[in-house]
């Protein structure tokens, strides 16, 4: 018993946190620095936040190859592999970029501000953690972590009903999904850890001794269930039917910003989850593939049927984006078969990134006082006043739509190839109906923007042209460097290809 | 490679700079639209040079001019090759071409926000001219996008009646369109891949791998079905062709010039090119479906043309009934129907295009589209009716114009298939010739209506002028080079087509005996 104490402490190796660590202590450093600057300086502690991010973004790629990769530590709470350093990077994207809309966000209101850029970092250094994780416990911990700190964040508008409305929603569907996922996770230690089965094991809840007792015993019905419930927990995660119903009153009702990384971060943190899981339970693919299956289909439907009738565009963004778990979804399947169909996944997600990030940008741009109110028709024309903004808009969307030259419809490409290298041809048709109905709903947002109506306009019709504004050098930067990588990932997709090959080593 | 540099990638590359360049509103107006003629001007030289070496030039698989760039989908099998073969070649040409026309009307014609017309168009050109340059069916599906697109926003903020909802229909037709046939050419890359070793979108390796081992008949049926009807649906084949007459309406003309003359073809040749060669089996199994179909193109839209009013529409929907000419050639399957094809879509591009030129000229005169009130425009307007009678009766398929020489072949390869499919597309062109006529007759002849007087009464009508009829003049000018100078098409396309049909035709027979 001493011994494997001893050996747990020594294989707790810190060094190999790093990034979260840096994560952590900056978030700390915000708090300190709002307690320790005057108030007028304050403008400033967003900035040093970011600035932290990059820091820890360039210290992930300075050590992309570190030298943790393939060993387990903490006691195989977690384990380092290539997959986990992509994740890294991809959160810390995100996290950067949901901070500086946020800035532009809450600038608009009157509410304490420093909090919002702490708990960002808390949950970017969750979703690592997630994406690492090699035993039930850590993931349970890191799951909740990001959940917990979602709730506040969807509701950090509290003087806005409809985002106080989204929190609640949020916490008490998660709170379901968080109880689902725990039965799962209770019957699967219950059984791995019978003495009595072949295979079973001293640490159960350890993914890879949960993965040998699976394979020892196949077909046992309470692993089944076990297995279906932690699929399910996942699943609220990513937004797949039948558990996408908390998703658009909670886009609609969260402050922009944070809807952008719940649809970006939050799905990518789940699909992380979700491809060790597919692993980990690979030995009951008898029960995995089918399920995924109809939630693949019914997602990629439901989703785009409930996107084709929303005037509200994060609603819209909300619906739409359950579509993409949907096309997600097709991959995860896939990769039973074909391995490159998760080089596939992480291109989608990529690609995902930056044309979500275009569209939530000019979303939040464009917002009003009143953060949940954005309706379609605010869009109307906005090309003439604003055809910067117009322009990052239809690229982002013809991303999201997948249509060529865009990088969206390399990452659909892909996924579709794969899912027919893997036989999936019913699914694939699902997926085709889905791409064709997503077009309306895209191309009817993209007509909005542009395709002038003669109709007069109505006496009494309320904000219909967005109003002027200035925008920040540093925000025109990162939307068009977002919508020139959409763009150039659609033509030359080389270097992305290159940094995913990386994943094989 | 002979030439210092790549006068393809170039072709593609010149009008989607210049588009960028406009796009990003870099130069004064004046200069911008000087660079706009380069822009339409080089692919358009490019191609009549390209033609002109293309026998004298070495060629590797029949195609000329190849060359080929990663772009970092290799592991997919997925390279930017480009190249022209014998069948590539005449619609590059017509690409080439009617890009030119299309692009100094548009020029010339003063549209609203003609900087970001001018832009749309060109990055439309760009598309085309990779569309026919492309030996990737990947890129060949790309680059067909790329070039629809701008279709449906030219058609969205320039168009005419209905246009909103014109864009959206033709949006989600179209789309589902490249779709199906895009799950088509995912077929054939898996598919290809099956039988050990990877798959490839290259289509001359595609053509080495299928020929050595044949994909079951069950699967190239299936593979083949996709093919038809998504490239049937970009091609406007009857019944799924409601989408085209509207868009034509609506579109503005440079627009339906570049879409009705050359886009469309895209599915046709994807059928020549791709489907027949490769799925020899697929096509055999369907030939009786596509013929019923086509002859739905021929008569059905035949006789709703007739029925048209609305000159615009006439225009629309006899495009639509010369596709069925187009998809029997497709399903005599035969070297003489698929090089009919060919020149069929040649002189369709071309006399389309003019037609289409020609009603907005027409429109800007009598300020109608309507035939009912029109009549006598030729006496005001001479040139312009000498202009539109001759694109008519190369649309009919008169002598001396291209179109002759497609119907012919086409007529003749598909007396094998059945004697009475013959003489049904036969009666087509009676069809033609009546509402083509009466179109001509309607609005050039015969006394003015009273309301065009009015209307002529406050502006006097002009003829054609120079800026109007020098893309005329390319059209018309390419059509009788065809018309009287076949062989200058037909010569590589004959070789190109004796190099790749007669194996897969003998994998059928080959079939069909050992039943």
């Amino acid at each position: 018993m001493n011994s494997d104490l001893v050996s747990i402490a020594q294989s707790n190796q810190w060094l190999a946190l790093t990034p979260e660590l840096l994560l952590g202590c900056l978030a700390l450093l915000l708090l300190a620095l709002e307690v320790i600057l005057p108030k007028k300086e304050h403008n400033a502690i967003p900035f040093v936040s970011i600035a932290g991010q990059l820091g820890v973004l360039a210290w992930i790629l300075l050590n992309y190859r570190t030298a943790f990769l393939g060993y387990e530590t903490f006691g195989g709470m977690l384990r380092h592999s290539a997959s986990g350093q992509f994740m890294r990077v991809f959160f810390v994207l995100c996290s950067i970029l949901a901070s500086s809309l946020g800035m532009v966000a809450l600038a608009r209101q009157r509410l304490p501000k420093i909090e919002f850029f702490h708990i960002v970092l808390v949950v970017t250094a969750a979703m690592m953690l997630l994406a690492q994780s090699n035993h039930f416990v850590m993931f349970f911990v890191a799951l909740e972590t990001i959940t917990v700190g979602f709730y506040v964040l969807v509701s950090y508008f509290r003087t806005s009903a409809s985002s106080l409305e989204g929190g609640l929603k949020y916490l008490i569907t998660g709170a379901l999904s968080s109880a689902i996922l725990l039965f799962g996770i209770v019957l699967l230690y219950g059984v791995a850890g019978n003495k009595a089965l072949p295979g079973s094991s001293e640490d159960p809840m350890n993914f890879v001794s949960l993965h040998t007792f699976l394979a020892a015993n196949p077909g046992n019905f309470l692993a089944s269930v076990g297995i279906v419930l932690v699929l399910s927990g996942v699943a609220f995660k990513i937004g797949a039917v039948p558990f996408q119903i908390w998703i658009p009153d909670v886009y609609q009702g969260a402050p922009t910003p944070v809807t952008a990384f719940l649809a970006v971060a939050s799905k990518a943190a789940g699909f992380a989850a979700l491809l060790i899981f597919a692993q980990v339970f690979s030995a009951y693919r008898g029960v995995v593939e089918p399920l995924l299956g109809i939630m693949a289909a019914a997602t990629i439907i439901l989703g785009n049927l409930g996107a084709l009738t929303q005037h509200n565009v994060k609603r819209l963004m909300g619906l739409s984006g359950v579509s993409h778990a949907g096309y997600l979804l097709l991959g995860v399947i896939a990769s039973y078969h074909v391995p490159q169909a998760i080089d596939a996944i992480y291109f989608y997600l990529v690609v995902y990134l930056c044309a979500s990030f275009a569209v939530f940008g000019v979303m939040t741009q464009l917002a009003g006082e009143n953060d949940a109110d954005q309706e379609l028709e605010h869009y109307n024309n906005l090309g003439k006043p604003h055809p910067f903004l117009g322009t990052v808009l239809a690229i982002g969307l013809g991303s999201l739509a997948g249509i060529p030259p865009l990088a969206g419809f390399i990452g659909k490409l892909l996924v579709f190839v794969a899912a027919y290298q893997a036989g999936l041809y019913w699914l694939l048709v699902v997926a085709i109906a889905g791409v064709v109905l997503s077009i309306y709903y895209y191309f009817g947002w993209i007509k909005a923007a542009y395709f002038t109506t003669l109709d007069a306009p109505k006496a009494d019709a309320p904000r219909v042209a967005p109003a002027r504004f200035v925008l920040a050098s540093p925000m025109v930067a990162m939307l068009a460097s977002l919508a020139l990588l959409s763009v150039l990932l659609g033509l030359y997709q080389a270097p992305l290809m290159a940094w995913i090959a990386m994943l094989h080593y | 490679m002979s030439l210092p540099f790549d006068l393809l990638f170039l072709s593609i590359a010149t009008p989607l700079a210049v588009a960028l360049i406009l796009a990003l509103g870099l130069l004064p107006k004046p200069w911008a639209t000087k660079l706009a003629y380069v822009g339409f001007a080089v692919p358009a030289v490019i191609a009549c040079c390209l033609w002109w070496r293309f026998s004298a030039t070495p060629q590797i698989h029949t195609y000329a001019f190849y060359n080929a760039y990663d772009t970092g989908l290799s592991s997919l099998g997925i390279r930017l090759a480009l190249g022209l073969n014998g069948i590539s070649l005449p619609l590059f040409v017509l690409a080439g071409l009617v890009g030119l026309a299309a692009g100094l009307y548009a020029i010339q014609s003063g549209a609203e926000r003609l900087n970001l017309y001018l832009t749309l168009l060109l990055v439309m050109q760009g598309g085309l001219m990779g569309v026919f340059a492309s030996v990737d069916i990947f890129y060949f599906y790309f680059f067909h996008e790329l070039a629809l697109i701008p279709t449906f926003i030219m058609v969205g903020i320039w168009g005419g009646r209905d246009r909103s909802y014109a864009a959206m229909k033709m949006t989600i037709y179209l789309t589902l369109g490249a779709m199906l046939s895009l799950i088509g050419l995912i077929a054939i890359y898996v598919k290809s891949g099956s039988s050990g070793g990877a798959g490839s979108f290259d289509l001359i390796t595609l053509r080495a791998i299928l020929l050595a081992n044949p994909l079951p008949g069950v699967v190239q049926k299936n593979i083949f079905g996709l093919l038809m009807f998504g490239f049937g649906i970009l091609v406007s084949l009857w019944p799924f062709h409601t989408w085209a007459p509207l868009g034509y309406g609506a579109a503005p003309s440079s627009a339906a010039m570049l879409h009705a003359g050359v886009l469309k073809k895209f599915g046709l040749y994807g059928l020549i090119q791709i489907a027949l060669p490769l799925l020899p089996l697929g096509a055999g199994q369907w030939t009786w479906v596509l013929t019923v179909l086509a002859l739905g193109n021929v008569l059905v839209i035949g006789l709703v043309t007739i029925a048209q009013r609305d000159l615009k529409q006439v225009v629309g929907y006899s495009s639509v009934m010369h596709m069925g000419y187009a998809f029997l050639g497709v399903a005599a399957f035969s070297i003489v129907g698929a090089g009919g094809v060919v020149l069929l879509m040649v002189g369709h591009g071309l006399s389309v295009a003019l037609l289409f030129l020609l009603s907005t000229s027409v429109y800007h005169r009598t300020q109608t589209f309507d035939l009912d009130a029109m009549g006598g425009l030729a006496r005001k307007a001479p040139v312009l009716a000498a202009f539109f009678v001759a694109a008519t009766l190369a649309s009919i398929g008169l002598p001396g114009f291209a179109n002759f020489w497609g119907e012919l072949a086409i007529f003749v390869s598909l007396w094998k298939l059945a004697p009475w499919v013959t003489a049904c597309a036969v009666a087509g062109v009676i069809i033609s010739a009546i509402y083509g006529l009466r179109a001509a007759a309607n609005v050039f002849f015969g006394p003015p209506t009273d309301a065009l007087t009015k209307v002529v009464a406050n502006r006097p009508v002009l003829d054609l002028r120079w800026n109007e009829k020098l893309p005329a003049l390319v059209l018309l000018v390419a059509l009788l080079f065809i018309g009287f100078w076949p062989k200058s098409i037909s010569t590589p396309l004959n070789a190109a087509l004796q190099a790749i049909y007669p194996a897969a035709q003998s994998a059928v027979s080959a079939v069909v005996v050992s039943k």
